[in-house]
């Protein structure tokens, strides 16, 4: 019968307010822990998805909107760019690299991206299977596309209009997967990639059959019927947004402004605007925090008055234990290892809880570009434990050294 | 061989008890008497060594108790004296066995659940030690407080007022629980009471005037 079995037993014998306690505790924990799990790995892909990609030029708007529709792929474009502006920016001295994208399909909800072999190099691809788009119509899937939609190298589908939904589709091509990318852990993951003239021949008119679709306002290409079929050349074409690279970080200055006071088009920077984001994000989180550490404290407060109830109720049991030979630091151990137990307990269910619910919360996010896992686990995750024990040995104290401090003399004739 | 040597209680400096010396022989049944306000708790929590007197010195087979340190004051009190209390106090979160498993091992003594079998056999109480003590009558309680109290077989077994709160029958069968027990585990019996039903039982009495 160890100290460590009886304290056992007497969080046992009131299973009211032990679980009332470690309810507290573990729906503190949980709280906390979701709010890490969920910031790390939002944090984790901000910066995985635009880790190279130093400024994004498209169509006035909202500089966020720019940056979601073009790196992470969760917003709506702001609109469509001229290819023939882009190009211009694309050759001046200050840009090592620009990767030109055109959006606007979808198929079954996963993006089509229209780009060039830019892209590939922008983001290291490489082809786990297959090859490289080449021709017209030829598409790369990324690896989490491969896995959802079923689609294997030499399978056809169609595209359909718009960023999701598949009421409106291109029937006049097929796209053909050519080549499948291995995972990359990133966005890319769930891209369909293609060529850009493949996203422009989709939407010639003199190619579509179905000709009176008429598109909305954040639609890659804001036509003008007339002017289209007289020239459907390579100057009136247009793309959704330019991703550039510096040269030299001389440019992070000079270059947006230029893009932004001389030309049609704005420039957001990525690094910016997802600081910008987070900060946004992260008065909710900071809010949430206080909450969850406000129901710690509520329950520390209810271990502590738990503990220190009991304590009233049984000091005579403990005194009875010190006329059978306990010691007073056996006491001592006995009261701290049953608040210990408690919040400790409660910490790890917390722990579980959390990782369960942030993979019920992933599961249920409509963006799989966004998704959370609760699958993963962090090392700061022992802190959690850690401040775990803490708390119980916090609670415990003042109601530990007052079973310490007892005299049974006193307390076995008050009986 | 227990003797009380010049020993006085006072609690807050005030007003000071004397107890007059006392030789126990081994396994002599005594009898403590006294009314209440006479120092017989006071007496009796030095007896089981939980009360530190303000003089005077209480020897226990050689061994002086108080001259003893705390920790191992604690372990010969364990496994040397057994009490049995006016209220039979056990641990309400444990079965009837746990809690004399908790009197072995409190007392740093191995667990021997045949020794456990042995004494709920002679106290007949042996069907309910897999019962909680909220489940048990009064009667039955107090038969594992002495179950409790003889299982590490101390060499001196106390009783304080065991007897006052129960009717004639079971008094009278408590009591002699306590004669039989002490001469089964050859211990040292001293019973305090003012429980007039007891007195005839005994040979040995110290008074407390």
């Amino acid at each position: 019968m160890s100290p460590l079995k009886i304290s056992w037993k007497s969080i046992w014998s009131k299973p009211l307010s032990s679980s009332l306690n470690l309810i507290l505790v573990a729906f503190g924990t949980s709280i906390l822990t979701i709010l890490l799990l969920a910031s790390t790995q939002i944090n984790d892909k901000l910066s995985r998805n635009s880790k190279d990609i130093d400024l994004v030029v498209g169509a006035k708007g909202s500089p966020l909107q720019l940056i979601l529709s073009s790196i992470y792929y969760i917003d709506f474009p702001t609109g469509n760019i001229p290819l023939k502006e882009a190009n211009e920016l694309a050759q001046n001295p200050w840009v090592k690299r620009a990767v030109p994208l055109a959006l606007g399909d979808n198929y079954n909800g996963t993006r089509i991206v229209g780009t060039d072999s830019g892209f590939v190099n922008l983001y290291s691809l490489k082809v786990k299977a297959g090859k490289l788009w080449q021709q017209d119509f030829e598409t790369n899937i990324g690896s989490a596309v491969a896995e959802s939609q079923h689609l294997k190298v030499g399978d056809e589908f169609y595209g359909a209009h718009g960023l999701t939904g598949s009421t409106d589709i291109h029937k006049a091509h097929a796209y053909k997967v050519t080549g499948i990318l291995e995972p990359q852990g990133n966005v890319t993951d769930n891209l369909i990639l293609t060529n850009i003239s493949s996203v422009w021949k989709m939407h010639d008119p003199a190619d579509e059959k179905e000709h009176d679709h008429h598109k909305k306002n954040d639609d890659h290409r804001a036509e003008e019927p007339g002017k289209k079929t007289e020239t459907p050349e390579i100057q009136d074409k247009e793309i959704t947004s330019l991703l550039i690279q510096y040269r030299s970080p001389m440019s992070v200055v000079m270059f947006p402004r230029m893009v932004n006071q001389s030309t049609n088009m704005q420039a957001a920077s990525p690094a910016m605007e997802s600081t910008r984001l987070f900060s946004l994000i992260g008065v909710g989180v900071d809010t949430l925090q206080w909450f969850a550490l406000l129901i710690m404290a509520i329950a520390v407060i209810s271990v502590f008055v738990n503990l220190y109830n009991s304590l009233k109720e049984r000091s005579y049991d403990l005194a009875i234990m010190r006329t059978l030979g306990a010691s007073r630091s056996k006491l001592f151990l006995i009261v701290i290892a049953e608040g210990m137990m408690l919040t400790f307990a409660g910490t790890l269910t917390g722990i579980l809880l959390g990782h369960a619910g942030l993979q019920i919360i992933g599961h249920f996010q409509e963006s799989s570009q966004a998704r959370l896992s609760g699958l993963l686990f962090l090392n700061s995750e022992i802190y959690l434990l850690a401040a775990g024990l803490a708390i119980g040995i916090f609670a415990a104290i003042i109601p530990a050294i007052q079973a310490y401090r007892s005299n049974i003399s006193e307390i076995l004739s008050k009986s | 061989m227990i003797q009380l040597k010049t020993v006085s209680h006072s609690y807050h400096s005030s007003h000071t008890i004397r107890f007059k010396d006392w030789n126990i022989a081994d396994g002599s049944q005594w009898l403590l008497l006294g009314e209440s306000g006479s120092g017989k708790t006071t007496l009796l929590h030095i007896l089981t060594g939980i009360l530190k007197p303000s003089a005077g010195e209480l020897i226990m087979d050689e061994v002086s108790l108080y001259k003893l340190s705390p920790k191992a004051l604690d372990q010969y009190r364990g496994r040397h004296i057994g009490i049995v209390f006016q209220r039979p106090h056990l641990i309400k979160s444990l079965t009837i066995t746990e809690n004399l498993l908790l009197a072995q091992s409190l007392a740093k003594l191995p667990e021997d659940q045949q020794r456990i079998e042995e004494v709920l056999e002679s106290l007949d109480i042996t069907a309910k030690k897999k019962s909680y003590p909220s489940q048990l009558s009064q009667g039955q309680l107090q038969r594992v407080s002495i179950a409790r109290a003889v299982i590490n077989k101390p060499s001196l077994l106390i009783a304080d007022e065991p007897t006052s709160s129960l009717d004639d029958k079971n008094a009278q069968s408590v009591l002699e629980l306590l004669m039989q027990q002490s001469a089964l585990n050859q211990s040292t019996l001293v019973v305090a009471t003012h429980d007039k039903r007891v007195k005839d039982a005994f040979t040995h009495t110290y008074e407390l005037k």
